[in-house]
């Protein structure tokens, strides 16, 4: 009896053996990893690539695979949880490019997570498209590592200089938190643009918090006394809305200015109307969008029942330049080293590639020249195109 | 570089500040102190009680103003909200009682520490499946209205959370010294092995701790969610460890203690961020009660004997 149990565990792994190596024999499938936070401190980011990748590959299943070099493939997307924290998007990483054999990763989205990474991507020879990441470290020196949005040094002066023209204040104050990559470096980047123009000690408050804290009190009072005109927040959506309350519940009167990270849908879902009237520079603004970006948003509106953030945009457009860059690969030879350096050639080569966020052309660092966009937030709580700034 | 006056507002502002943030620390830390002072061990689930309770204020919350808000008075539906909620919540503590902390009673200290930190993680990852990953904005229960009195800024939130506070603390106070269940609870931190030969049940007074302290947990959660009125499931880990800091700055099992251990911990952290570049604020703050705690080994209140028997 137990020879029998033998005989036929030992067939039935034989038989799995052959099943699944006839299995890729018959068929390469092309797998492109999600590196995204859908769980931790900012799932709606997360949720919003979930979204446009499934939304992509919608697509490409409905043309029957992707094609390359007059072969279609199957492709597959797996979607990594990186619950927002550092060392999960390395572990993510890490899993896709050395067990899933991704060919290339779409992700993660903030630069906290895709500093680190970064690195790993780079190191296994892989490409990483960061859709959203603004910190210049995301790429810096890493040839496989490209992200699909504009920088923090292009971001600060853009805002700095936004907040100049049009308010005409030349005392600001910037809030941000120390701990998270993304903030700290806009914050410096601003604070540099803004003492390029208004002279030394025209930052007349630069106050820091940690990632998790809800009580900026202190530093809002200490900011409110210092005689700051105008406060530039840099913060996540899902801090805003305590930020902007309670400086108004301590009697800060002028504008408060943000970044790119207030673009989520649910920054005004939650702030209400306290948001209102506040001004903040990103990367597209849905209302009053047109030609493919107004398709895209259309179709993601219909789907999943509200309008889709930048970083969904963003997710879009680097997906899209993924699959251009594996169609101009030009063939799969299904070894996976060797087709990840050809997409990851391909995708440098890649020149005035019209996406829905605009167009992109790559810097020899792996990073577009992209215009900014300043959006007010209306009365209706809609994120409204305010002017366009340009490098 | 400025006049007298300014500076007064100055420190007035960052006082009103410290008291609502140092109410938070005072009545979250009373349930770590509570259930020390009966079972000798700390409750490292308490953080998370403190985030349940406030997941049951927001539903309660939610719908209570879906049904009534029509035709009551605001107030009215604040008051039905805090009941419910202390209601419900308190039965979560007695559920952390029951299946956590009861099968281990006779276990080693370390295994019933860890217990919580159990219960913690089930309870964070419970509520991220039932209710999801994204960010809930809690119901404001009133109209907030701001104040501007000679520069210093405060609102009827502000305010109704510095009272309530206190009044929570001064009825938990009545409750222990002149109610019997409290005059058991007394007794049992006394002496927990003659006390219950005397009658007085473990089983009940245990559950009992645990669910005063949930009760209180989720009138600071709905409090909470009015100051800062983001609900994250990982809401109550920062806040319970600082509470935790503040039941051993008070001395262990002191209630008193605690709650004063609060307030301070809410004024170190305001003032030594207005004083020092913000960036610091932490790594002062808590050195501060690294010193404190080093020529106040046992806290301000802390009990001699309790250092002897355990932990």
């Amino acid at each position: 009896m137990k020879k029998i149990t033998c005989l036929l565990i030992v067939s039935f792994a034989f038989a799995m053996v052959f099943s699944t190596s006839a299995f890729s024999a018959r068929k390469t499938i092309i797998k492109i990893g999600i590196n995204a936070p859908l769980t931790g401190d900012i799932p709606k980011v997360g949720e919003g690539s979930k979204f446009a990748a499934m939304m992509w590959l919608e697509d490409i299943e409905k043309a029957g695979g992707l094609e390359i070099g007059g072969k279609k493939y199957d492709v597959e997307l797996v979607i990594e949880d990186n619950e927002s924290k550092a060392e999960s998007a390395v572990k993510a990483n890490t899993k896709m490019i050395t067990q899933d054999d991704v060919i290339a990763i779409v992700g993660p989205q903030s630069s906290s997570q895709a500093v680190p990474a970064g690195e790993v991507a780079n190191k296994y020879k892989t490409v990483m498209i960061s859709p959203w990441s603004t910190n210049p470290n995301t790429t810096l020196d890493r040839p496989y590592v490209f992200r699909g949005c504009f920088l923090d040094p292009f971001q600060g002066p853009v805002v700095s200089n936004f907040i100049s023209d049009e308010f005409g204040l030349t005392k600001a104050a910037v809030l941000y938190d120390v701990a998270a990559d993304y903030q700290k470096g806009l914050a410096e980047e601003f604070k540099k643009a803004w003492e390029k123009r208004h002279g030394a000690g025209s930052i007349v408050a630069y106050e820091s918090f940690t990632t998790k804290d809800t009580d900026f009190s202190s530093q809002l009072t200490k900011i409110i006394k210092s005689g700051a005109e105008v406060l530039f927040a840099p913060q996540y959506y899902n801090e805003v809305p305590l930020v902007v309350q309670q400086a108004k519940e301590l009697g800060w009167k002028g504008p408060i200015v943000g970044s790119d990270s207030w673009g989520s849908t649910e920054t005004v879902q939650l702030c209400g109307e306290a948001c209102y009237g506040l001004y903040f520079s990103t990367h597209y603004a849905a209302a009053g969008a047109t030609g493919a970006t107004k398709i895209f948003i259309d179709r993601y509106t219909d789907t999943y029942g509200y309008v889709p953030d930048d970083v969904a945009a963003l997710t879009w457009d680097a997906l899209r330049l993924a699959e251009q860059a594996i169609k101009d690969a030009g063939k799969i030879t299904g070894r996976i080293e060797k087709d990840r350096q050809a997409v990851r050639d391909a995708l440098a080569k890649i020149k005035n590639f019209a996406g829905i966020t605009g167009n992109m052309t790559f810097t020899e660092e792996g990073d577009p020249i992209k215009c900014a966009v300043i959006v007010k937030i209306n009365d209706k709580g809609e994120y409204e195109f305010f002017k366009s700034i340009c490098p | 570089m400025e006049s007298l006056t300014e500076l007064f507002t100055y420190i007035l502002q960052n006082l009103i500040n410290a008291l609502q943030r140092g109410s938070f620390y005072a009545v979250i830390s009373i349930g770590y102190s509570m259930v020390y002072g009966v079972l000798m061990l700390f409750n490292f689930a308490h953080g998370d009680i403190f985030m349940v309770g406030t997941y049951i204020g927001f539903a309660i919350a939610t719908l209570f103003i879906a049904l009534f808000a029509g035709f009551l008075p605001g107030p009215l539906i604040f008051v039905a909200t805090v009941i419910v909620t202390m209601f419900l919540a308190s039965w979560i503590g007695v559920f952390v009682e029951v299946a956590g902390y009861r099968p281990l009673r006779s276990a080693p200290r370390a295994s019933a520490a860890i217990t919580g930190l159990m219960i913690g993680i089930i309870f964070e990852t419970g509520i991220l499946i039932i209710v999801g990953a994204q960010r809930l904005k809690f119901p404001a229960l009133m109209e907030t209205v701001s104040y501007n009195v000679g520069g210093v800024y405060f609102t009827n939130v502000k305010i109704m959370i510095i009272v309530i506070s206190l009044l929570l603390m001064l009825a938990l106070h009545g409750f222990i010294q002149k109610s019997k269940w409290g005059m058991a609870m007394r007794a049992m931190s006394y002496d927990f092995l003659a006390v219950p030969l005397m009658g007085v049940s473990i089983n009940i007074i245990a559950p009992l701790t645990f669910a005063v302290g949930a009760g209180l947990a989720s009138v600071a959660g709905i409090l909470y969610g009015q100051a800062y009125p983001i609900l994250d499931p990982y809401m109550g880990v920062l806040l319970g460890w600082k509470a935790f800091v503040a039941a051993i700055l008070g001395g262990r099992g002191s209630i008193k203690g605690a709650a004063l251990a609060g307030y301070l911990l809410g004024f170190i952290e305001i003032f030594v961020a207005t004083i020092f570049p913000s960036t610091l604020r932490d790594l002062i703050a808590y050195s501060i009660i690294i010193l404190i705690l080093t020529y106040k080994p046992r806290g301000f209140f802390g009990m001699e004997h309790s250092t002897k028997l355990r932990l």
